[in-house]
């Protein structure tokens, strides 16, 4: 048990990449044992997993705020170590990964007929290279992760994509390398000035931090533009999002799931994680705040605008993640606690509804192998558990309240108020036009007649196919309805940032003192833009 | 002096080059007594030879760990020096070579042209190549570019049967020999300078001449422009996709990895030890031939549709990011990281170029000349271990982690932003998105493609070796590359210490 409590990051870790290797020993022909292999291996991820929420509260917090830390020398040569460790923040997205990563297996069993074992091998990789991202303290292991990631998905949008995967596949990398190339300069500026300034060569993200506030502001404003090109292509922020919606419909469903739930979150966890705490001259400075915001408004209103004319449902999905990914990208520059542990709920709330969003999608293409709207319609009547589990998470997806949309929102929408209320007041629209183009969606493809043939004939969904929605339903009620354990978890990381960017901002003044405990809670001035929402929603109908 | 030209030592540290002669010039002899289907009993000896070599080098490097003040042993009056640079560079060309003989086996026999020649004229080129590591004299280098230019020259037309090789050969001849004498004119120029070929002793008197020279300036041109030509650096870089292209697949390997290493061997023991006063010039030249080389080298691989010119120019690419660590090096000793990039560099390209050329010799079937690069089609399906191999080389060509080859331009990018090159580095890393793209042409091909014949693939004991051995390398390389990054530390020293 001891070695389970000093390892459980490496536990997890390599979970999916020890049953990798059984796997690429069991012949191709046999594709029901490479399947049940595939999802209990994910399924052990999972359950390996586990152990991090129940003994997180109760472990001593080593280096800095982080937990369960493990290190151990690598290339001792340039100073890189194998340094694990998470704070609440990773620790949410960890366990997103885990579970989205296990659903997405688990959808893929009867959509995934050609290539069966290599499928497998990929997710597996994958999922282990995801993990890592979320777990590293060194800033050359997270690097190695944050490249192997690409391959895997490569590969599962070029091998088993639809009919523009070349395409597809290739835009994802190169747009996702062009960023993190550059990114690699930015910490090889850090790991340079670091040394000369302290004669050490080190790639520790916790002693680079601690010396953080010594980087000059023209140094830290050119290592700033260099990790935030990266993050902001895998945001995707706008403009760099171009790739995104051919990603999303050229790749399977499973990739969906995990490029939406997980792949995303690695930009938004970017900027929280490392340009915020490393860079936080840089990151406060007015006229770096007024670009990131202003894009990020620009991706929420333009994603929503885009969402609204697309004919194929996965196509208007995609963009509507580059609107909802605007949110936690205002949340973060928001720079203040709401806004940055806003975001982070409504990162993992977009993993849950979009998530769901694309399985539910990737059940309709299996049975009707089209996506466009048109071709759909009044399936409700044949489809019932299919739709009453479309409406929940399409309601999670559009912020109604007590469902988990709507506690990230509006969270992110107090700290956007709090920074400058134009910004909320921009930001509202996009929920409006979020809640018009998703209602609309589901009332063109669940409601009114169900006059085609092929249609009437529609199977609704099997236990296997319930269940790969279930655990995320749950998940979202379980925000919307008791938020309080996540927001607890994130605290403490939070607050930590935003002392690092703004020094001053917990000091006894009245307005900030007044402001750290209502975090969580709810208050009156954003059912405003709620009603509105809902308005608009009645309208559509 | 002219009875240390006697000393028994000298000699001693010539002994793995004495050996190779002797094993190439045995397999002239013993070739006349094999019998078609025992030629590959050339390759064993050949191999022999190498792998004593070998290890009388790895004696030596152990040999000068083991004393922690050894100085770098000059023999022949300081005309031939053993240090950590050249038995490190030694040690890449020797299992570059040792990997070629294992591909050269089934490759030759497909070919019909089994002939001893071939591993006596592959013997006596890595002797001009150990030459270049350890030549501290400018007779001695030119020799040794010489003994290696001609075998290879030979080797290239190898295929008299075919008018491609041969077409290839005349080629690179003409060129070659064109660049000896560019760089024979500078040697000349040199000496004038120096008044002696040692190059320690011109080195002095290049830093006692004025600043702005024109005698030095004029030396310091044609001799880049010659070394230029060797490494295949734009614009002397036109020999390189004809020469590739023709040469026998075997040999198109080698020239992409052995005559690379060694003639960065001397150019920098060139830049080293005798232009070194003149630092700042040859940085201000070599920018903009690298920036050059990048872009050309990029672009060009592109549209290339024959798997053997595509890595021609996927050869020039690489050239390209050795010399931004040339750049770093101008810097003195704040850009000590450029030659450890360089070095490690060197090694890792040289596994994973000669595994990706593995792969490609297996291509070749009878009838099948297999160097379209269609004929990566499909692979995965009719032959998935093969292909997954080409994608790790691929990766590592690229630079993605955790291959050797990241480990390599990690460094390059390294060296140039610890010497403040920033504007380099970013165009560096800008080009390492576009190799991306067309290394990972031939994935797309391999994994998303109908195949487009079913003959197997070609096979044998030697090949499946050299692949074993070139994938542990870049994968171990890749994911714990400490002990290898020490011994490239270490083959610094004699310059940084």
């Amino acid at each position: 048990m001891t070695f389970l409590h000093e390892h459980i990051l490496s536990v997890v870790l390599f979970t999916p990449l020890a049953g990798m290797i059984p796997l690429l020993f069991i012949p191709a022909e046999k594709k029901n044992v490479i399947r049940w292999w595939g999802n209990l291996v994910m399924f052990a991820g999972f359950l390996v997993s586990l152990p991090l929420v129940f003994w997180f509260s109760s472990a001593p917090a080593t280096e800095g705020l982080f937990k369960f830390v493990e290190k151990t020398p690598w290339i001792p040569a340039i100073g890189a170590s194998y340094h694990l460790g998470i704070d609440g923040i990773s620790l949410l997205l960890i366990m997103l990964t885990t579970v989205l990563g296990f659903l997405a297996v688990l959808s893929s069993w009867s959509a995934i007929q050609g290539r069966v074992k290599e499928y497998y091998a990929m997710f597996l990789l994958l999922q282990a290279a995801m993990l890592g991202v979320f777990m590293s303290l060194d800033l050359f292991l997270f690097y190695v992760f944050w490249e192997v990631m690409l391959v895997p998905m490569y590969f599962i949008i070029g091998v088993w994509g639809g009919p523009r995967k070349l395409y597809a596949a290739i835009k994802f990398f190169l747009f996702t390398l062009a960023g993190s190339v550059l990114m690699l300069l930015g910490i090889l500026t850090l790991y340079f000035r670091y040394h000369s300034d302290t004669g050490q060569y080190t790639f520790n993200y916790v002693r680079l931090m601690a010396h953080a506030s010594a980087w000059p502001l023209d140094l830290q404003i050119w290592v700033f533009a260099a990790f935030a090109i990266s993050f902001a292509i895998k945001v995707p922020m706008f403009p760099f999002h171009t790739w995104l919606p051919d990603a999303h419909v050229e790749a399977p469903t499973a990739g969906s799931v995990l490029l939406a739930g997980v792949l995303l979150k690695m930009g938004t966890y970017g900027f929280i994680r490392f340009s915020l705490p490393l860079l936080p001259r840089a990151s406060a400075d007015p006229a770096v705040v007024r670009v990131m915001v202003t894009l990020s408004i620009i991706a929420i209103i333009y994603g929503a605008l885009v969402s609204m004319m697309q004919r194929d449902m996965k196509k208007l999905i995609a963009y509507s993640s580059v609107s909802h990914l605007g949110f936690c990208t205002l949340g973060i520059f928001s720079l203040n606690p709401q806004g940055l542990s806003g975001s982070v709920i409504q990162q993992i709330n977009h993993g849950i509804s979009t998530g769901a969003l694309f399985l539910i999608v990737g059940l309709i293409y299996e049975r009707r192998h089209t996506r466009e709207i048109r071709e759909l319609g009044g399936l409700s009547s044949v489809m019932p558990v299919y739709a009453t589990l479309f409406m929940i998470v399409m309601l999670s997806s559009i912020g109604l309240p007590l469902l988990n949309g709507f506690i990230g929102e509006f969270t992110i929408l107090q700290g956007a108020f709090e920074a400058n209320w134009h910004w909320a007041a921009w930001a509202v629209v996009g929920i409006v036009l979020g809640a018009a183009y998703m209602l609309w969606l589901y009332q063109r493809t669940m409601f009114g007649p169900c006059d085609n043939p092929k249609n009437q004939v529609l199977k609704d969904l099997n236990f296997r196919e319930i269940m790969t929605l279930v655990p995320l339903v749950i998940w979202a009620f379980w925000i919307g309805l008791y938020p309080k354990p996540f927001f607890r978890v994130l605290n403490q990381p939070v607050e930590a940032i935003v002392k690092e960017v703004h020094p001053n901002f917990f000091k006894p003044t009245p307005t900030s003192a007044v402001l750290t405990p209502r975090m969580a809670r709810p208050a009156p001035p954003a059912i405003q833009p709620r009603r509105s929402n809902q308005e608009a929603a009645t309208r559509r109908h | 002096m002219g009875s240390r030209f006697f000393q028994l030592g000298d000699y001693v540290i010539l002994k793995p080059e004495i050996l190779l002669t002797m094993f190439g010039l045995a397999i002239l002899i013993f070739d006349l007594w094999l019998d078609k289907p025992r030629k590959y009993w050339n390759a064993i000896m050949a191999l022999v030879g190498v792998a004593f070599a070998t290890l009388q080098v790895l004696l030596f490097w152990q040999t000068a760990l083991a004393h922690p003040g050894f100085t770098p042993y000059a023999a022949f009056d300081g005309r031939f020096t053993l240090d950590f640079f050249a038995i490190y560079l030694q040690l890449i060309i020797l299992a570059a070579t040792a990997i070629v003989i294992l591909v050269s086996i089934k490759y030759l026999d497909i070919e019909e042209e089994h002939d001893g020649e071939y591993y006596a004229l592959l013997l006596l080129a890595a002797v001009g190549m150990m030459a270049l590591a350890s030549g501290t004299d400018l007779i001695v280098l030119f020799v040794g570019l010489e003994v290696m230019a001609l075998s290879e020259y030979v080797l290239t037309g190898y295929l008299r049967r075919s008018r491609r090789s041969n077409e290839a050969a005349v080629k690179f001849f003409l060129l070659g020999a064109f660049s000896s004498g560019l760089l024979l004119f500078g040697m000349s120029l040199l000496y004038g300078i120096g008044g002696s070929t040692k190059l320690s002793v011109i080195s002095e008197r290049l830093a006692e001449r004025p600043v702005g020279d024109p005698l030095s300036w004029i030396a310091l041109i044609t001799l880049l422009a010659g070394l230029y030509f060797k490494i295949a650096a734009v614009p002397f870089h036109q020999w390189t996709p004809d020469a590739y292209e023709g040469a026998p697949t075997s040999i198109t390997a080698f020239l992409s990895v052995g005559p690379k290493v060694a003639s960065f061997a001397l150019f920098l023991r060139l830049l080293l030890d005798c232009l070194w006063p003149l630092r700042q010039e040859w940085q201000a030249m070599t920018i903009g031939v690298a920036v050059a080389t990048l872009t050309l080298g990029n672009l060009a691989a592109i549209t290339q549709t024959n798997i053997k010119r595509f890595f021609g120019y996927s050869t020039i690419s690489h050239v390209g990011y050795l010399l931004l660590g040339v750049v770093a090096l101008g810097n003195g000793a704040a850009g000590r990281d450029g030659l450890t990039a360089i070095f490690i560099y060197l090694m890792v390209y040289a596994f994973m170029n000669l595994g990706a050329f593995g792969v490609i010799i297996m291509l070749r079937r009878k009838n099948i000349i297999g160097d379209d690069m269609d004929d990566f089609a499909g692979l995965m399906s009719r032959a998935p271990v093969p292909a997954i191999l080409m994608v790790i080389f691929l990766l590592s060509l690229a630079g993605i982690p955790p291959t050797a080859g990241f480990i390599g331009k990690y460094y390059i990018f390294l060296s140039l932003i610890a010497t403040e090159h920033y504007a380099l580095a970013v165009v560096a890393v800008a080009y390492a998105v576009v190799a991306l793209y067309y290394y990972f042409r031939i994935v797309a091909l391999m994994f998303m493609k109908q195949a487009r014949d079913t003959v197997p693939l070609a096979s044998g004991l030697g090949l499946r070796v050299a692949l074993a051995v070139t994938l542990s390398l870049t994968l171990i390389i890749g994911i714990y590359p400490q002990p290898f990054i020490a011994m490239a530390q270490q083959a610094m020293r004699p310059f940084f210490s």
